[in-house]
């Protein structure tokens, strides 16, 4: 066998705490990579991923140091090699792209000259040459007509065209190996699906190896040929990738598969409980004991060595052999749907649209509205009690203004919001009554940025408790207590100031602000996107308790279709803000489909080494919606002509229930999908795959 | 990402725990320690001086001018025979009291604004920072010579007007600021949720721009006691026979060839602190993490 091209033995890294201990944050890390190969590295965060990813390039963040072991580059310990030797090695064999490569471009300067200058750091080529090399790249990278994209600036490119941008920039060096640290997080699923396929066909053209870091088992599924799960800086298991994603050898990355929704099924994925142990806490034993369904006294004891198996894994865990003999576990349940009342309308949207758009001083004096096109408009959506609608998009496709519009933030510039058939929404929030803006609450995206750092629980969960109720003192502490309580925190948590809580616990404060106001309608911002998908799984099913003790509202604004499937009664699917699709959940992911549900659809990465995504239109969103006609006109993959640039598409309903807003009629939209359709339909599964005519 | 480095800034919980841990993190670096024990041994000093001058500051004698420094006068005597020690000890009270409430003033009534002017943006905002600029761009000795010279100089006059001019820079920091912190979802969460406009300011937005409103204080203090000296020394400041740097300097620039220790001393005693200060300053800002120079790791 060859040499592998990075060799990681027994690397440990840590820092020395205040109190002088030495607190280890990677641990025994034995690892190779050999010519070609793309490895994925998982795991919840702070489990030590990207730190082992710089280490291989010879990188610690300050205050880290090598406690023992080494890192090898074609057979050199990089953190033996001084500062000239790093230089050299790194970008040119060994190159990195960080997770927002794409931000990371400078805005003064144009495309051209930015990969220029690194086609210049690593070759020594004229420049002419640079430049006919740089369109290369362009075009190695799939960026359509370079010759234009090189005189244009970051800002003038979408967030995929940056983050491509960025990824030729790494390959100007021809590097051995590209290490990318969470390279498609924050792109749209559509987006990330396009990367993820140029990543892997760089990968398969070029030679190049690639350490692809990532909490996303979706996308390591797609690239990689060996997954390796990483736990509290240990490596617990690595193993080629099929075998990883179909039987997981341990506990842990079995726990982190059922933690993800699944398109097939409709149910709320399981979560794990607990959390990884902060550096230097993870004990003499198993780290993962604690939150492991089958530990046992030895576990605590013991700490586990990596052995391999029979099917050409190594693991960390006492126990491998029984992890496939483990029960699948209980799904947890959803409330009843059938005793909600039809007729029991809690809100109410008819023809709303609502414009970002500022008029300019002479349509001010002239009392105009201004002529672009409202950024959201032509919403017609019932909600009924206690009902959960999901409204699922891309970036940009108006869900959050939708949900500002209904929250009083940015009142509609027409149509009508109605709350419980009586109160009107059309007003901001200044000109709400107390009561009402208590009975429809916002949950929002990031924890991080919706809870005041400076406040503690008891402090935040106060404001909304004062502000409704007027409750102080004892009062006031028994029902933050109370509350805490019901999104399973403890009492002493109160006096937690935000920073010492972990992502899913902040997101529980935030729900338990929410709740404080009992409220009847709570709308919901992309609440789980900011969070690992064990701690997602938790919060889904807290929201879901919540809903079903008190029958709130729900209206649940995510791009993640998966998730809107699993949590959702209703969906409605948005683009440029307009609806394109409407129904009950378990309909709308079935055909016949709007062309735009379908391209989403199809983007959707599983954690599964047979799905392969069906990448139909370009993931290009334009930055503003059409004036007339279709709004997905410019991307849709099934264009039938001028009717779809001209003519508002009319909502067409299905047997299913669902309403389908396109200009090509039900059938042919069946019958059309079926080829192409195969993957999603593979996503899907036997059960809800393509309907017979 | 992997977390937990062990530079975590310090971020106050509790009024007076959160003051220790930030006066702890202050001395634990160099500057803080040397900036904070310089600026406390001033303030000491102009509490004690009065009591502890060996001679009278105004005490004039026809004998000993301009003497050089000995057992008797340590930092000689001045031009009118007055004891240069005596007159350093006492030179920075005036100074300091003004500059210290002017600085107070000038934060509270800069730092509320901006903070406002942040929070609601729009026409009222756009006009009063084309007015900030305008008053930023006034040569401000030529303003302050004008007001004290037409109004007078005393510090019923003087702290009113480094006050008010010195908070003009500091809306445009509490206003950057507090932009930051509006865009965050809390802010948007508090209106939502109904609170009150001063609520919103006093609760959410407060507490975390005085982080950059105290560095901005402590950066402005010492610009105060320069321009407060600068106008001593241009006699436009303290009214003889008070003993005061600026003043002190300025009488003593004549004779600066033949007794260096006249306007040494004062030098000496003007710089120590407004070094401190700023030294203080600086590491007061790396303490609360809000320093622009120490980079974050990729």
């Amino acid at each position: 066998m060859r040499e592998p091209l990075v060799q990681v033995k027994n690397l440990s890294i840590g820092f020395t705490s205040q109190a002088g201990l030495v607190m280890p944050i990677l641990r025994n890390i034995d690892l190779a990579i050999g010519e070609g190969e793309t490895i994925g590295l998982v795991g919840e965060s702070g489990c030590g991923k990207s730190t082992l990813a710089l280490a291989m390039m010879g990188y610690l963040k300050s205050g880290l140091s090598v406690l023992e072991g080494e890192s090898l580059f074609r057979g050199r310990n990089v953190f033996d090699m001084d500062g000239r030797a790093l230089e050299d090695i790194r970008g040119g064999e060994l190159a990195l792209i960080p997770q927002n490569a794409g931000q990371s471009l400078t805005p003064t300067s144009r495309i051209g000259r930015q990969i220029d200058e690194s086609v210049k750091l690593h070759t020594k080529l004229a420049k002419e040459q640079r430049r006919e090399r740089v369109i290369e790249l362009l075009l190695q990278v799939r960026l359509p007509q370079p010759e234009e994209l090189l005189q244009r600036y970051p800002h003038e490119l979408s967030g995929g065209q940056q983050q491509r941008v960025a990824i030729a920039m790494a390959l100007a060096g021809e590097p051995d190996v590209l290490l990318l640290d969470e390279p498609t997080t924050g792109l749209d699923v559509t987006t990330q699906a396009h990367i993820l396929e140029l990543l892997r066909d760089l990968a398969a053209d070029t030679g190049t190896a690639m350490v692809y870091v990532s909490h996303d088992l979706g996308a390591i599924a797609r690239v990689s040929h060996r997954i390796a799960v990483m736990y509290a800086g240990e490596l617990v298991l690595e193993g080629p990738a099929r075998r990883v994603l179909k039987q997981p050898a341990h506990p842990y990355a079995r726990g982190l598969l059922l933690s993800i929704p699944r398109l097939k099924e409709a149910v709320l994925p399981t979560s794990m409980p607990g959390r990884p142990p902060p550096p230097g806490g993870a004990g003499h034993g198993c780290a993962f004991a604690d939150r492991c369904p089958m530990a046992e006294q030895r576990c605590r004891d013991e700490r586990p060595v990596l052995e391999p198996t029979a099917a050409q894994e190594i693991v960390r865990c006492h126990f491998h052999e029984r992890v496939e003999q483990l029960p699948p576990p209980e799904p947890p349940k959803r409330p009843d749907r059938s005793s909600l009342d039809e007729a029991d309308t809690i809100l109410r949207l008819d023809n709303v649209a609502i414009s970002y758009a500022k008029p300019g001083i002479v349509d001010q004096i002239l009392g105009r509205q201004p002529k672009v096109a409202a950024t959201v408009d032509k919403i017609d959506l019932t909600i009924r009690r206690g009902e959960t609608v999901g409204l699922v998009g891309e970036s940009g496709s108006g869900k959050s203004t939708i949900l500002r519009a209904i929250a009083g933030l940015w009142p509609p510039q027409s149509g009508t919001i109605t709350y419980e058939e009586a109160e009107s929404l059309n007003t901001s929030v200044d000109e709400r009554a107390k009561d009402l803006l208590r009975r429809i609450q916002l949950i929002f995206q990031n924890p991080d940025a919706s809870l005041n750092p400076r406040h503690t629980v008891a402090e935040i969960l106060a404001q909304p408790l004062k502000l409704y109720f007027g409750l102080s003192g004892d009062e006031l502490r028994e029902r933050s207590v109370a509350l805490l309580e019901r999104v399973r925190l403890r009492a002493d948590y109160l006096e937690r100031l935000p920073r010492q809580l972990s992502g899913g616990e902040k997101q529980r404060v935030a729900v338990a602000r929410a709740f404080a106001a009992e409220p009847e309608l709570v709308l919901c911002d992309e609440v789980t996107s900011a969070l690992d998908v064990s701690v997602q799984a938790a919060v889904l099913d807290l929201l879901t308790q919540l809903q079903a003790d008190q029958r709130t509202t729900y209206v649940f604004v995510s791009h993640d279709l998966a998730v809107v499937r699993a949590f959702a009664d209703r969906v409605a699917v948005l683009y440029q803000g307009r609806f394109c699709e409407i129904g009950p959940s378990k309909n709308v992911y079935r055909f016949p489909s709007h062309p735009y549900t379908e391209v989403l659809l199809g983007a959707v990465l599983e954690p599964d080494p047979d799905a392969r995504p069906a990448l139909a239109a370009e993931d290009v969103v334009d930055l503003f919606p059409p004036a007339k006609g279709c709004p997905f006109q410019r991307r849709c993959p099934r264009r039938i002509g001028d009717i779809c640039d001209n003519e508002t598409p009319p909502w067409r309903p299905t047997e299913l229930g669902h309403a389908i807003r396109c200009h090509i009629p039900l059938a042919e939209l069946g019958g059309m999908q079926e080829k192409s359709a195969h993957a999603v339909a593979a996503k899907l599964g036997p059960t809800e795959g393509i309907r017979a005519e | 990402m992997t977390a937990t480095t062990n530079i975590e800034p310090v971020k106050p919980n509790s009024a007076f725990v959160g003051l220790l841990a930030v006066l702890l993190a202050m001395v634990s670096r160099p500057s803080g320690l040397v900036g904070l024990i310089l600026v406390a041994f001033h303030v000491v000093l102009a509490i004690v001086s009065p009591a502890i001058v060996p001679y009278d500051f105004r005490e004039l004698s026809a004998q000993i001018i301009l003497n050089a420094p000995s057992s008797e006068h340590w930092f000689g005597t001045d031009n009118l025979g007055r004891d240069v020690f005596t007159r350093t000890m006492l030179g920075g009270r005036q100074a300091l009291l003004v500059t210290t409430i002017s600085t107070i003033f000038a934060i509270t009534w800069g730092g509320l604004l901006g903070v406002l002017l942040g929070l609601v943006g729009g026409r009222l905002d756009e006009l009063l920072m084309r007015l900030v600029d305008a008053f930023l761009a006034l040569p401000w000795i030529l303003v302050l010579l004008l007001i004290v010279v037409t109004v007078g100089s005393g510090p019923g006059v003087l702290i009113p007007t480094l006050g008010f001019f010195y908070g003009i820079p500091v809306i445009r920091m509490a206003r950057a600021a507090t932009q930051d912190v509006v865009a965050l979802d809390f802010v948007t969460a508090a209106r939502a949720r109904g609170e009150s406009r001063s609520t919103i300011v006093w609760r959410e937005l407060v507490p975390n721009v005085l982080d950059v409103l105290l560095v901005e204080g402590a950066m402005r203090w010492s610009w105060m006691l320069l321009a407060f000296s600068s106008l001593s020394f241009l006699g436009f400041g303290v009214t003889p026979p008070t003993a005061d740097w600026g003043l002190m300097i300025s009488n003593a620039r004549s004779f600066m060839s033949f007794a260096p220790w006249t306007v040494l001393a004062p030098v000496v005693a003007l710089s120590s602190l407004i070094i401190g200060i700023n030294m203080s300053a600086d590491a007061l800002a790396k303490a609360l993490g809000i320093d622009r120079a120490q980079k974050a790791p990729v």
